[in-house]
């Protein structure tokens, strides 16, 4: 399938540099948030909130204006392929362990080294999620001042100068991704490290990535090593494995950044079938002008009988 | 996860002690039913009972950081203004002086505080004529600005040559410009929350213009009742009466055809507004067509036609923090797309 170049649909000249994106790789990520930390090292990202969440070991939430790298944890009672979750503990007498001295009384544990989880299968899933930097990307189409701009790179990045934190951006974007800082005011999100790329350096959070889950380059190139991946992943029973964001056919024209998952895009809070929302815009504003020559119709049907009753001043 | 935690900003769970178990096989929602939505009277289920997942029920998107007074108070003024002069170009050909310096000065003051509240919910206020940097179509803010930038000015004229007397024949000019260019500014706002992601205010494209500018008629022909001596009347109680039936019409035509996306619009804060909504368009209209005699009557149904008008604005406001808040409006339609795909 060929795919829209979006740096040239922007205006740059056929010589602008190959689009570069991430290929997230969840099925190798171990959860270490190597990438938000680098993240928010490299960007200078102010702190975000520091909360026990309950959500397995995911405290970062989502992302937004300061966080922009996010890495979400499922826990799931689902078989990891051919291997052994070690979940089954049944042989295990717990309240032996408890009295060879395990801190807390067994009547009170609820889940802990020393007290059996429930047997059968488990699976943890980890994702590191970050801007899609679309192919139609919503939150540039509607910026009102410019200050959303399609890099040479075919990303998308906010000029921090020019928002004047009129807040669009943030309901545009389908994937819930850009936010505003209530204290900054302005608009923030993934640069894909533009002041890295520039000099040829990959971006903070692939270089952090241990296992290489993050991985960055030219999208074609990563679009092929993709799909070779998601192969070995079926050939050895991984049969969850799948591509998001991948396809330039999808509803925003695919994304630069995009991902292989080991479930449903939604299992990550990811949307399932995102579209970019412009594309209804000319049905939109065929609907405003309709509905303003109605209102201009109905003023002046209104005033018309009657007419003459009462003299005018002029 | 519903609804109800939706207008906080900053997000309410930052901070807070959380209100989930960390059980294992319980996180990804697959293991209970959840976020099955009741059907409504008479609506036969087309599809079965779709199973829905969300990461921990967390919002798919990020909510609107709009402030609703901010945001939903400019919409209203700005339609207020816009259907004002329309009305008031109408009023000064047809010879209806009362009624035409009425709606020129409404539509000044109200355009006015428009543009304030757009400026005031600004992350950076000082900023806001980085709105006038560039003029983008493909942004419906972008291209409302630069209506307001040109309307501003038409009605300020017209108010001005109006209550001074002078410049009799640039103000009739400014007036003529006002009110071509008045519809536009009280229709857009509609395209505005429309092309987001946030699904009750994106899958009602459609209609949502109709429901803005008949909710602007609405609103024009009140200030008319109030403004206007009793024989001039009679043209803001028809605009009064075109736009509230054109609303009302619009929010039962969405109401059918949004479906699931729809029920922000009928539950909770929404739904209340856009019932008060409802409730006090009839009573003003009724109020303004029997008490057509009385001064006092007519301006009385005018401040409730006015209320409507502000109320249907707050709601529909509220509609879409409602549904960007729940993943399942997200999610559920969605999912139905790739179905229907496949």
């Amino acid at each position: 399938m060929t795919t829209a170049d979006p740096a040239v649909e922007s205006g740059y000249h056929q010589g602008h540099p190959a689009r570069m994106g991430f290929f997230t790789d969840t099925s190798v990520c171990i959860g270490c948030k190597a990438c938000e930390v680098a993240c928010k090292e490299w960007n200078a990202i102010p702190e975000d909130g520091l909360n026990l969440t309950g959500m397995s070991y995911d405290n970062t939430v989502g992302l937004g204006a300061s966080t922009w790298r996010h890495v979400a944890f499922i826990e799931q009672r689902k078989p990891i392929a051919r291997q052994d979750p070690g979940v089954s503990h049944e042989d295990v007498d717990v309240l032996a362990l408890a009295a060879q001295g395990a801190a807390t009384a067994p009547g009170e544990a609820g889940m802990t080294p020393t007290t059996p989880g429930e047997p059968g299968d488990l699976r943890w899933l980890m994702a590191s999620d970050v801007c899609k930097h679309c192919t139609h990307a919503a939150c540039l189409d509607v910026c009102p001042t410019g200050s959303l701009f399609r890099t040479e790179f075919g990303t998308v990045v906010v000029q921090e100068d020019i928002c004047n934190g009129c807040g669009y951006c943030v309901p545009a974007c389908p994937y819930g991704v850009i936010d505003r800082r209530p204290d900054d005011g302005r608009a923030w999100k993934c640069t894909l490290c533009y002041d890295r790329i520039g000099d040829g350096l990959e971006p903070a959070c692939a270089q952090a990535c241990p296992t290489d889950s993050i991985q960055y380059g030219p999208l074609d190139e990563l679009r092929e090593r993709a799909a070779r991946r998601v192969e070995t992943l079926h050939e050895a029973g991984v049969t969850d494995a799948r591509l998001y964001g991948e396809d330039p056919g999808d509803g925003v024209g695919g994304n630069g950044a995009f991902f292989l998952l080991l479930d449903e895009p939604e299992v990550y809070g990811l949307p399932p079938d995102p579209i970019v929302t412009t594309r209804d815009l000319p049905a939109m504003w065929r609907q405003v002008a309709l509905a303003a020559a109605g209102l201009a119709g109905a003023a002046a049907l209104a005033c018309l009988p009657g007419r003459g009753r009462t003299r005018g001043r002029s | 996860m519903s609804g109800d935690t939706a207008p906080d900003r900053p997000d309410p769970n930052r901070g807070a002690p959380p209100d989930r178990d960390a059980l294992t096989g319980v996180a990804a929602g697959r293991d209970r039913p959840r976020a099955r939505h009741r059907r409504k009277r008479g609506e036969q289920p087309m599809v079965p009972e779709a199973e829905f997942t969300s990461y921990y029920g967390r919002p798919v998107l990020n909510s609107p950081v709009w402030d609703a007074r901010d945001v939903a108070g400019y919409f209203f003024f700005g339609g207020l203004a816009g259907a004002s002069s329309a009305l008031a170009a109408g009023a000064d050909l047809t010879g209806r002086p009362g009624l035409a310096r009425g709606a020129k000065t409404g539509a000044v003051c109200a355009v006015g505080l428009a543009v304030a509240a757009l400026v005031h919910d600004l992350g950076r206020p000082e900023r806001f004529l980085n709105m006038l940097r560039v003029i983008k179509p493909s942004s419906p803010l972008s291209i409302g600005s630069w209506l307001l930038a040109g309307y501003g000015p038409l009605a300020t004229g017209a108010a001005l040559a109006d209550l001074t007397g002078r410049f009799r024949r640039l103000g009739r000019l400014a007036t003529l410009g006002a009110a071509a260019l008045g519809p536009a500014v009280a229709a857009y706002t509609a395209a505005v929350i429309s092309d987001t992601a946030v699904p009750a205010w994106h899958e009602a494209y459609r209609e949502l213009p109709f429901v803005f500018t008949g909710s602007a008629a609405t609103a024009a022909g009140g200030l008319g009742l109030i403004t206007a001596p009793t024989r001039e009347a009679g043209a803001a109680r028809g605009l009064a009466l075109a736009g509230a039936g054109a609303e009302l019409a619009a929010v039962r035509l969405m109401d059918r055809r949004l479906g699931l996306v729809g029920e922000p619009y009928r539950t909770g804060r929404a739904g209340r507004l856009l019932r008060a909504a409802e409730i006090l368009t009839v009573t003003g209209i009724v109020g303004a067509f029997l008490g057509h005699r009385s001064r006092p009557l007519s301006a009385l149904s005018g401040a409730a036609l006015l209320g409507a008008s502000a109320a249907s604005r707050f709601g529909v406001f509220q509609a879409g923090l409602a549904s960007a808040a729940d993943p399942k409006y997200t999610v559920q339609p969605q999912r139905e797309r790739l179905a229907g795909k496949e």
